[in-house]
């Protein structure tokens, strides 16, 4: 089992993804890091956009996470509600 | 010489202030708005008492029959902070002043049909003296509400009201000149289908209950002359005659649409606390809902003659929905 992760540069909006992304996904392991926080999941990692949107307090478009994107690892599926990495195990 | 080279993390003793931990329930970075807002308000050792009203002191939680555990559940789901406000109105005003320009540049005020000029003007332009009196009762809720999270997104719509009540001028100043505004406002001092709607308005004046002012203002009155005018009306002169009246008017509507979720979220967290609140609220809607249905009705029929009263239903039902949605049985 691999764990699926994402990396984003510490700031105001990428700290609403990450509290978006803990509270959808159980499994999820915080690596906080001077100025970076790196989350693990194992297998599937997903970010929604009505969390982030709920989060933040306004609309999010999910391609707006790229502005903050350090790294990402696992197949990448993105549709307009949800991006999602998965390994295949 | 050989050099080694090491990563040294240094870890911030705290994330963030202490009675946002407190709140929180663990020491984790919190939101621009959070910090913005949470517990701002002296709640002890006051001083002095108001020298107008001795009996309360200057923040008091009895100016209003409303109770809450914590004053600060009413949070905005919008979670602006005076920046996020400014830059989220910049942005809106931005975008208005290019429907503005457009307008202008083509001329297209000037080309929209006489007939369709005069209905907007007849129905649309004393609203500009309405929207000034929602910005003096939203303010009067924003100086006496108790917390930041309450007087702060009340004071924004304060001054949302007066940049609503310059965009409603502006559309009469490109419709007619400055003969529009003084038309208008002779409407709404003496047109008899305006009386209710100034009378409804300036009794909220000396309305002494913030939060019934709320209530009233925000919920009973706007929450049916907005769907009434800046949807149906405004599907209506679309229909007739030409997207402009919808132009000029996209500041208003998005606003609406904005504002409508924070009010909702403050009527559902109010009734949630406790049963007395839950009361208290259906009251002053089933009170207000049938007064803003008097004032509105006579606009109604300004605008759609004789199907006044099916439009105003479904408004009304809109309303309605939304109290329900709330938790508040009407």
């Amino acid at each position: 089992m691999s764990n699926a992760f994402i990396a984003f540069q510490k700031n105001d909006d990428s700290r609403c993804i990450i509290e978006a992304i803990l509270d959808d996904n159980p499994g999820a392991m915080v690596d906080d890091q001077p100025s970076m926080v790196k989350i693990d999941v194992p297998n599937r990692l997903v970010i929604k956009r009505e969390t982030v949107t709920e989060k933040m307090g306004r609309e999010f478009d999910l391609q707006e996470l790229q502005l903050h994107l350090i790294t990402i690892s696992g197949n990448l599926d993105e549709t307009d509600d949800e991006f999602t990495l998965t390994w295949n195990s | 010489m050989a050099i080694d080279l090491r990563t040294v993390s240094i870890t911030p003793l705290r994330q963030t202030f202490g009675h946002l931990a407190r709140r929180m329930g663990a020491d984790k970075p919190a939101s621009r708005y959070m910090e913005a807002t949470m517990d701002l308000q002296p709640v002890e050792n006051y001083h002095y008492r108001p020298t107008w009203e001795p009996q309360y002191d200057i923040f008091d939680t009895t100016r209003t029959s409303i109770t809450m555990k914590d004053w600060y559940a009413l949070k905005d789901p919008r979670q602006y902070y005076y920046g996020a406000w400014t830059l989220a109105r910049g942005k809106m005003q931005e975008i208005a002043e290019g429907d503005f320009d457009l307008v202008d540049e083509l001329g297209l005020a000037a080309a929209y049909p006489a007939a369709g000029k005069e209905e907007a003007l007849q129905v649309f332009l004393p609203l500009r003296h309405v929207a000034w009196a929602s910005n003096l009762n939203k303010a009067y809720v924003s100086s006496y509400g108790y917390g930041i999270a309450i007087s702060q997104a009340a004071c924004y719509a304060s001054m949302d009201q007066l940049g609503v009540a310059q965009y409603v001028t502006r559309l009469g100043m490109a419709f007619n000149d400055l003969d529009a505004l003084a038309t208008a406002k002779t409407a709404w001092l003496e047109g008899a289908e305006w009386q209710e709607m100034r009378r409804y308005v300036e009794d909220l004046m000396v309305e002494k209950d913030w939060f019934q002012v709320l209530v009233a203002q925000d919920f009973a009155l706007e929450g049916l002359l907005y769907p009434l005018i800046y949807e149906r009306f405004n599907d209506k002169l679309n229909a007739a005659y030409s997207p402009v009246f919808s132009m000029l008017t996209r500041f208003q509507r998005e606003w609406f649409g904005e504002t409508t979720k924070w009010m909702d979220s403050i009527l559902k967290t109010t009734a949630a606390d406790n049963a007395d609140n839950k009361e208290q609220l259906a009251v002053w809607i089933k009170h207000w809902r049938e007064r803003a249905i008097k004032a509105v009705q006579p606009i109604a029929g300004l605008a759609f003659g004789s199907e006044a009263d099916a439009v105003m239903e479904e408004v009304v039902q809109n309303l309605n929905a939304r109290a329900a949605k709330a938790g508040i049985a009407l």
